[in-house]
């Protein structure tokens, strides 16, 4: 599988890619997290990073988004070495939602989203038109419009991950990295937030992120990045590289995977010991 | 095979978001531009902003004018535009300007400080007298009070003071702020290893006192509790140019400033260099609070409370940098005159700002407890 996967990045896939990763080495202090990895995000369609706890998940995508600085290898985006661009320059094409994110307490779901236009601004120019219609739009287009007066600290988990994803939105990238965007959300905040990742998609965007829960992963992206230790395990459409013998390999899990009663996607049915009826 | 629809519309919460024709306006802030600026204009914050302005205005006129030779406020305005009488101007020029300007320059000096450390430390209790920076200044200066003795107090003349305590502030801060450093800077650790920088400086205070001759005691004590009391223009000179400077600096920084207020990950995704913006501004807020306790002594809870108020009243969820220099003058100037004409003896000005700031203090941490 990982062969499959090189001989693609030969094949010429890379070079439709906007952010690539190229023998890429990160740690944090001794430790190495990631060693010699290559990887290209697809441009267009949303990309999900799965694998277990430790194995260097968000460590990626960290370092995809500029967080994190390789010892080796480079980040290119879109030709050129993300360690060498202006930050500000990279904020210009590359939106980026962290885990768990705190506004100030008090901070009013507006003035969060214009925030987000901060790369776009200078000392002399705080504040312009512009900037006023990309954030109603980006306030609009995440169905938060409504909420626009209010304080974040007031509205729910979902809909707060919702005003962050406006901001990263406001910023007007069409590349958004979103770090693990449903942890601490219920089942249907889920859901609703991965709708809106899919709505992002649709108006063009190309979407990298890390999710924990593997059918919301295998249901909403395009493309599976599945890591282990540091390394990528099987890369391609969930399709392709959703199996049994997979998330054996990957996670240590036991699992059948069936065709999705309401969708085209695989479904994985984690085993487990109790309630079995296996054989 | 059955066939899958990619997309299903118009079920689900988010259906109404792609503009189904009940879309919201959203309400965002409006923005002005004034030639090639622009910024975004906040009616309630310029007008709070304007009103502490004009309230300190007429504090420091109020502490000129009120004495044991009283002048009119009217007087006091005219000469302070260069059109007043003869001997107003010599009391108003040397004898009362000098205390009353400290003590707009050290209280704005004293509220941008501590609203620069509680925004970058993200926390209300971050204030240059609870990092150390107040109490390492304190402890250089009573070292040069009572270690150079009685005879060589004289020579080191309040400037010479005045320089130590900056050195003392400056040195603190800069501990602390390395001592804290691990990959980056957390707010709460920030904030305990100030706890204890500033518990040992005060330690080494104390052993000063105790060792030291009973006379130079004395004088460091006046000092210790912070005081406006005899002024010299040579002291004045020097907070009044360093905190212009430092301000000019802060000013130049604090657009890059504000999105750190959400944490360095999402700052970063910003497109800010974090890092070097937080070092320089914490560096400005150290000097600040340096340069404030070099001309004052360390006038207590000033820093703490003024950014808190300012807070409340421009309702900012931070602090917003010129309205806390503005509640810092109106607070130190206020003080000050309450210390001299309200009470039945003149107090120094420390022991007003510490009887209005502890229950504050009380109350920031009663309120930080109930969540």
């Amino acid at each position: 599988m990982v062969a499959q996967y090189i001989t693609e990045i030969e094949s010429g896939v890379a070079d439709a890619s906007r952010l690539t990763a190229k023998g890429v080495s990160v740690g944090y202090g001794a430790r190495t997290v990631i060693d010699d990895l290559d990887v290209a995000i697809p441009p267009g369609v949303i990309t999900t990073i799965i694998g277990p706890n430790g194995c260097g998940k968000s460590t990626l995508l960290r370092t995809l988004s500029r967080l994190l600085k390789p010892t080796k290898g480079s980040v290119v985006l879109d030709g050129d070495d993300i360690a060498k661009l202006r930050t500000k320059d990279v904020a210009k094409k590359l939106g980026l939602l962290p885990q768990a994110p705190v506004a100030p307490e008090g901070l009013t779901v507006s003035d969060l989203v214009a925030r987000g236009r901060h790369p776009h601004q200078s000392w002399l120019r705080q504040w312009s038109s512009d900037d006023a219609a990309v954030v109603e739009r980006a306030l609009a287009m995440t169905g938060v419009a409504d909420l626009a007066d209010r304080p974040v600290d007031s509205l729910s988990g979902g809909q707060r991950q919702r005003v962050w994803i406006s901001m990263t939105l406001a910023q007007g990238t069409d590349l958004l990295l979103l770090d693990e965007p449903t942890t601490y959300l219920d089942l249907a905040h889920a859901v609703d937030v991965l709708d809106l990742v899919d709505d992002l998609h649709e108006s063009g965007c190309a979407v990298v992120m890390v999710l924990h829960d593997l059918n919301l992963a295998t249901r909403y992206s395009d493309n599976l990045i599945v890591m282990r230790e540091g390394a990528i395990l099987a890369q391609g459409h969930p399709r392709d590289v959703m199996t049994a013998e997979l998330l054996e390999e990957a996670f240590g899990l036991r699992a059948k995977v069936i065709d999705d009663p309401v969708g085209d996607r695989p479904l994985i049915v984690p085993i487990g010991r109790t309630h079995v009826s296996l054989d | 095979m059955r066939r899958v629809r990619k997309r299903m519309n118009g079920t689900g919460r988010g259906a109404h978001m792609r503009g189904s024709g009940t879309e919201v306006k959203a309400t965002v802030a409006p923005g002005v531009r004034l030639g090639g600026v622009s910024f975004v204009w906040r009616p309630w914050v310029a007008l709070v902003t304007l009103v502490l302005a004009a309230g300190a205005f007429l504090l420091f006129c109020l502490s000129i004018s009120i004495g044991d030779f009283p002048i009119g406020l009217s007087q006091v305005i005219a000469t302070l535009f260069g059109r007043g009488e003869q001997v107003d101007e010599f009391v108003i020029m040397d004898l009362r300007m000098p205390r009353a300007l400290a003590g707009l320059v050290v209280g704005i000096a004293l509220g941008v400080s501590g609203a620069l450390t509680q925004s970058i430390a993200r926390n209300p209790l971050a204030s240059p007298d609870i990092l150390g920076i107040t109490q390492g200044a304190s402890a250089v200066a009573v070292f040069l009070i009572t270690v150079s003795g009685g005879a060589a107090a004289a020579v080191v003349s309040s400037v010479g003071l005045s320089a130590a305590a900056l050195a003392g502030g400056l040195g603190t801060g800069l501990l602390v702020y390395f001592l804290a450093w691990r990959r980056g800077i957390d707010g709460f650790r920030l904030i305990l290893i100030g706890i204890s920088a500033s518990a040992m400086m005060e330690a080494i205070t104390t052993w000063l006192l105790v060792k030291a001759d009973i006379k130079d005691v004395a004088r460091a004590q006046v000092w210790l509790v912070g005081s406006l009391d005899n002024r010299s223009w040579d002291e004045v000179w020097i907070a009044l140019w360093g905190t212009l400077g430092l301000l000019v600096v802060v000013a130049c920084v604090a657009f890059q400033f504000k999105p750190l207020h959400f944490g360095d990950d999402v700052a970063a995704g910003l497109g800010v260099r974090f890092g070097v913006v937080r070092a320089v501004l914490l560096l400005c807020a150290v000097l600040l609070a340096a340069v404030a306790v070099s001309a004052a002594g360390p006038v207590p809870f000033v820093a703490l409370v003024a950014p808190q108020v300012a807070m409340r009243l421009a309702r900012c969820p931070t602090p917003p940098l010129v309205a806390s220099g503005m509640v810092g003058a109106l607070l130190l100037i206020g003080s000050d005159l309450i210390a001299r004409t309200a009470l039945p003896i003149t107090v120094p000005v420390g022991v007003v700002t510490a009887v209005i700031g502890g229950p504050f203090l009380v109350y920031l941490l009663v309120r930080a407890n109930l969540k």
